[in-house]
């Protein structure tokens, strides 16, 4: 095989386990067209590339869905994930969880939790996870993790409809106990995209949510870590996306499908290698899709001669791809891109739609039984 | 950091050889953080039962150096570790 280095080798691995869940959050990073469940990878196949990806250079393993949970195999994948070396981190809305299974996943070497939280109370979280009961049942599963004593981190999707609740979600994470809690301001990708009446925020609540977590990170300094993921379309630059394209990180689909992002799909000229049919090093180091935007030769004018061309990477492939029609274009959320004053306007009129209903994401299920 | 503390790494961080790199890291959930040859020669003897005077007093005599600088710059060392909740300290 040969792999021509062109790229540091990968940190962080995004095990897609199944598109299968539970919830259907009309913001999820799923893609729309979601792999069918006999479609979904085997236990082996995985154990194999979670050796793949510990030998190519990936230290962080983050298993997620859809719903990890969804599939019954669970612990024997993070068994394997330790087995290869790796660290693993469950990214889970608690669903499907029960302490038995909790204490399972403990046994076989699982590192950390990373909890999803639609919202503080069981009307906003079980309206935006489209699952009655959700709510309770997390709080629950959030109980036995501290029992357990699993690390734990809180992931706080915030939006216009529930960001009035941040200072009760950094409430909620210091009594649970976690050390770090995820402000994460719904990106549009995916079925977000779809759903951006409902739930952009406002411009004034872009800001108050800035304020309210540098005030956070202040009073709760080593305590409690705030990772902060801003409102995009009211930023002024555009986002280090995947830390540089082909760069840090790599995503495997229910399918075997190894992205650049978890977006790239939307990318139409692209095209994926799968795990079944080539060693994830060679993928990584030589696969198109890899390749088609790593580094900066790709980049035309105003990222070709900007100064922060290394610092952000020209922002987001898909976004550009989504709102320009174009992958290789700055990123609109840059306000240097010719296209940006339109986006911040756009951002204003999906803002202002008061009364926007969610489309909510559907589930990938089987395959009908052909009718006779 | 006192020196009668005690520096502990709490679960879910802990330090790892990267054959692939060649170096130390420090895993921490969602994080992996390198570590040059002090970094490590620190972390070492961070075992939840020594207390930071005595761990700094070691380094100070395993690198024929002194005792204050070591603390100095443990301290440091540590204190970003602990703002990022990878250290836990009891007293």
């Amino acid at each position: 095989m040969t792999t021509a280095k062109t790229a540091p080798p990968p940190i962080a691995m995004l095990a897609e386990l199944t598109h299968r869940c539970p919830l259907s959050c009309p913001y999820c990073s799923n893609p729309i067209e979601m792999a069918l469940q006999e479609a979904e990878l085997s236990t082996e196949t995985w154990t194999r590339v979670f050796q793949e990806a510990a030998d190519l250079g990936v230290l962080q393993l983050h298993l997620s869905g859809g719903e990890p949970a969804s599939r019954r195999d669970l612990t024997d994948l993070i068994a394997a994930a330790q087995k290869a070396g790796l660290y693993t981190n469950l990214i889970t809305s608690g669903i499907g969880l029960s302490e038995k299974r909790l204490r399972d996943l403990d046994a076989a070497g699982l590192d950390h939790i990373q909890l999803s939280l639609q919202g503080t109370d069981a009307a906003m979280a079980d309206e935006i996870g489209g699952y009655r009961g959700g709510f309770d049942r997390k709080m629950k599963v959030a109980d036995w993790i501290t029992k357990i004593g699993f690390p734990l981190t809180l992931n706080a999707v915030l939006h216009r409809r529930n960001l009035h609740q941040l200072p009760d979600m950094l409430k909620m994470a210091e009594t649970m106990g976690a050390r770090r809690i995820e402000v994460a301001t719904v990106q549009f990708h995916g079925w977000a995209l779809k759903n951006r009446d409902a739930l952009m925020p406002t411009l004034e609540q872009a800001k108050e949510t800035t304020r309210i977590v540098t005030e956070a990170r202040l009073r709760l300094k080593g305590r409690l870590v705030i990772d902060y993921v801003s409102a995009d379309y009211h930023s002024k630059y555009p986002k280090r996306c995947m830390g540089g394209w082909g760069s840090t990180g790599l995503n495997v689909t229910p399918d075997g499908q190894v992205l650049p992002c978890h977006a790239a799909q939307t990318i139409p000229h692209l095209t994926f290698d799968r795990v079944q049919d080539r060693p994830l090093a060679d993928i990584w180091y030589n696969g198109s899709a890899f390749n088609a935007y790593r580094g900066t030769d790709w980049m035309a004018e105003p990222c070709k001669s900007c100064d922060r061309k290394t610092v952000d990477f020209g922002g987001c492939r898909c976004q550009a791809m989504a709102l320009v029609g174009d992958a290789s274009a700055t990123d609109p959320v840059c306000q240097k891109s010719p296209h940006n004053a339109a986006l911040q306007a756009q951002a204003n009129t999906h803002a202002a739609h008061d009364r926007a209903s969610f489309f909510y994401r559907s589930a990938p299920g089987k395959t009908p039984a052909p009718t006779e | 950091m006192e020196a009668e503390e005690i520096p502990v790494l709490p679960r879910g961080v802990r330090l790892h050889y990267d054959h692939i790199r060649e170096i130390w890291v420090l895993l921490a959930p969602e994080r992996a953080v390198t570590l040059d040859a002090v970094g490590h020669a620190i972390l070492s003897e961070v075992d939840g039962e020594r207390s930071f005077g005595e761990i700094t007093q070691k380094l100070a005599e395993k690198f024929n150096a002194p005792v204050d600088l070591i603390m100095q710059d443990s301290a440091g060392f540590l204190g970003a570790l602990r703002a990022r909740r990878f250290l836990d300290v009891s007293s």
